[in-house]
């Protein structure tokens, strides 16, 4: 995705003077080294300041630019979240905050590199835009709508490297503020989002080796949620599962139950999530999912008891 | 750089009129008093210890076109102290009378603190440590593009506590923004005491202004004839900061460096005899 996002920034602002990247000490992948050198004015390293980086960039998009600030997620959101909160959302101002690396992607790197809230912070913020793309091909997508039509800021949640394509056969367009069908079922519904979609298509896969039709679905558009899209996957299913990367309140489990719980919904519903807890375990990426509980044969087992 | 921001000096007016900067500031003082008597809170000693610069700011260093507006941008970022903006702006006609009579009252659109998109006001401030950030993208932009405009910024002694202020200070000098001009109200006060007390280290400030790259020059806040001065003189080619003195409530002995009146409003009393004492202000 890191890759990617790269190629799309520097194909976007070929095109549009008003795109412009901010990067705080992070080593510019791939195409954001062309980015720079070939618009050396609308590329900015603000060093390890991320407080400068959102504030130079709401600055900028006052005078009509349309900014992305770009660094590992827990510096892009936490760090200035005054000045997310002030200077962009509550001046309502086209910026994207591009988190990356976000969850526990950064596993070995500790609980300071952990982005386990994000999403409930982002989302607690009027105005604030909140996007997670499953794949390279959704993140790009999404990187066009906040280039060329968001009308104020985004928290855009990204993976790091190395993620599979996703969506090449899914059955529903990507459009913003929607939740998106990627393989249609009638039993089981697996609501999720970023990185974690391709989890979900591994628990399809098992599901469905036991006997279940299993829908997959890329919530891409935290907020705004597509209420009456979950509504409807809610009536359709007899069963739904939300998985996601980030802690149990507030994220898209709660968001679901919420909605659930208004519409009288008569699905059973579960929610997997990492734990409420900092957890200092040092292993690659997976193992630190599966001591959170965030594992496909864990949650395979409990989707399968009888309900 | 120097061609299309300061060096153009010209623009900017040659001579500027002490006598009417001094009245107009004794009558913006008088207006925020009045004002003071609707409202519990108003922070009119901060708006009183920037009142000349800020005066300077619209009537000497904004460049104005014939129709009176300018390409020029002006932030507060001690937003507290956006009464003697507003006081200005009403002056200067972008906002009505009627605006100021509801400042912060129901069907009003004046908190406070200022808010993007009221007329006049450019950014929104109220929290520390903003302006200086959105000042830098502002002028930035405007140099990259070749625009002729200037970019200023007001901060607060307290704000130079908040470290966005200096993460932003030193970006604008990387970015070499010869268009962006600081000014200081240094009163030396904040909400809770004074700073020299809070932080006696931290002085003298014209050094650490210096030390990150800005041109500083540092003068008695409340004399517009040396504010000018100091600004005329710059040698440009870098930001320039303006240090003002200052003195927080000037103009009201009783108001004069005492931290409570950083917020609250006076008594009917009070505002009797602020009103009796307040006179033009010869430095």
């Amino acid at each position: 995705m890191r890759n990617r996002f790269a190629e799309v920034i520097y194909e976007i602002g070929c095109k549009d003077d008003r795109i412009c990247a901010l990067v705080a000490d992070i080593s510019p992948a791939g195409s954001m080294v062309k980015f720079r050198e070939d618009f050396p004015k609308r590329f900015i390293n603000c060093g390890v300041a991320e407080q400068a980086m959102i504030g130079i960039a709401a600055g900028m998009a006052l005078r009509g630019m349309r900014p992305f600030c770009y660094t590992i997620a827990t510096f892009s959101l936490y760090r200035p979240f005054e000045m997310v909160r002030v200077d962009l959302c509550y001046q309502n101002l086209p910026v994207t905050v591009i988190g990356m690396g976000a969850g526990v992607i950064y596993s070995t790197l500790g609980g300071t590199h952990h982005t386990m809230e994000d999403v409930a912070v982002a989302s607690a913020i009027p105005n604030m835009t909140v996007l997670a793309p499953c794949d390279p091909e959704e993140m790009s997508l999404a990187t066009r709508w906040c280039a060329t039509e968001s009308a104020g800021p985004v928290y855009m949640r990204l993976g790091k490297a190395g993620e599979p394509d996703l969506t090449a056969n899914a059955i529903e367009p990507f459009q913003v503020g929607k939740v998106r069908y990627l393989k249609k079922g009638s039993d089981i519904a697996l609501l999720s989002y970023g990185i974690n979609v391709a989890m979900a298509f591994d628990i399809a896969k098992q599901l469905e080796a036991n006997g279940n039709s299993v829908s997959v679905l890329s919530c891409h558009t935290i907020k705004p949620l597509d209420k009456e899209g979950v509504r409807q996957v809610l009536a359709s299913h007899d069963r739904v599962a939300v998985v996601e990367e980030h802690v149990p309140h507030g994220g898209l489990g709660s968001r679901v139950k919420e909605i659930a719980w208004d519409m009288g919904a008569r699905c059973r519903l579960d929610c997997f999530s990492l734990k409420d807890e900092f957890i200092h375990f040092y292993g690659n990426h997976e193992e630190l999912l599966n001591v959170h509980g965030l594992s496909v044969p864990a949650i395979c087992t409990q989707l399968l008891e009888q309900k | 750089m120097t061609d299309t921001t300061f060096g153009n000096r010209s623009q900017i007016a040659v001579v500027f009129d002490q006598a009417a900067a001094q009245r107009r500031c004794m009558q913006y003082r008088r207006r925020i008093l009045d004002i003071s008597q609707q409202v519990t809170a108003l922070h009119a000693a901060g708006a009183f210890s920037a009142m000349e610069m800020v005066d300077y700011i619209y009537h000497g260093l904004m460049r104005r076109n014939a129709d009176g507006t300018s390409s020029d941008t002006f932030i507060m970022s001690k937003g507290h102290s956006c009464m003697a903006q507003y006081v200005i702006l009403e002056d200067m006609n972008v906002l009505s009378r009627t605006d100021l009579d509801l400042y912060c009252k129901p069907g009003g659109r004046l908190g406070c603190h200022p808010d993007y998109g009221v007329p006049g006001i450019e950014a929104s401030t109220g929290s520390l440590g903003h302006g200086m950030g959105l000042a830098v993208g502002m002028a930035h932009v405007d140099k990259s593009r070749g625009d002729n405009r200037l970019v200023f910024v007001m901060i607060s002694d307290g704000e130079l506590q908040e470290g966005s202020t200096w993460e932003t200070m030193m970006m604008a000098a990387n970015l070499d923004l010869d268009n962006l001009v600081g000014l200081l109200d240094h009163n030396g006060s904040q909400s809770f005491g004074h700073t020299r007390e809070t932080h006696p280290k931290f002085y003298p400030i014209r050094e650490k202004v210096e030390a990150f790259g800005w041109e500083c020059a540092e003068v008695n806040g409340h004399d517009a004839s040396a504010i000018h001065k100091a600004v005329m003189c710059r040698q440009g080619g870098r930001p320039f900061m303006l240090i003002g003195n200052t003195v927080k409530g000037r103009g009201v002995s009783f108001m004069e460096n005492k931290p409570i009146w950083h917020y609250r409003s006076p008594t009917k009393e009070e505002y009797t005899q602020a009103i009796t004492e307040l006179k033009e202000i010869c430095s």
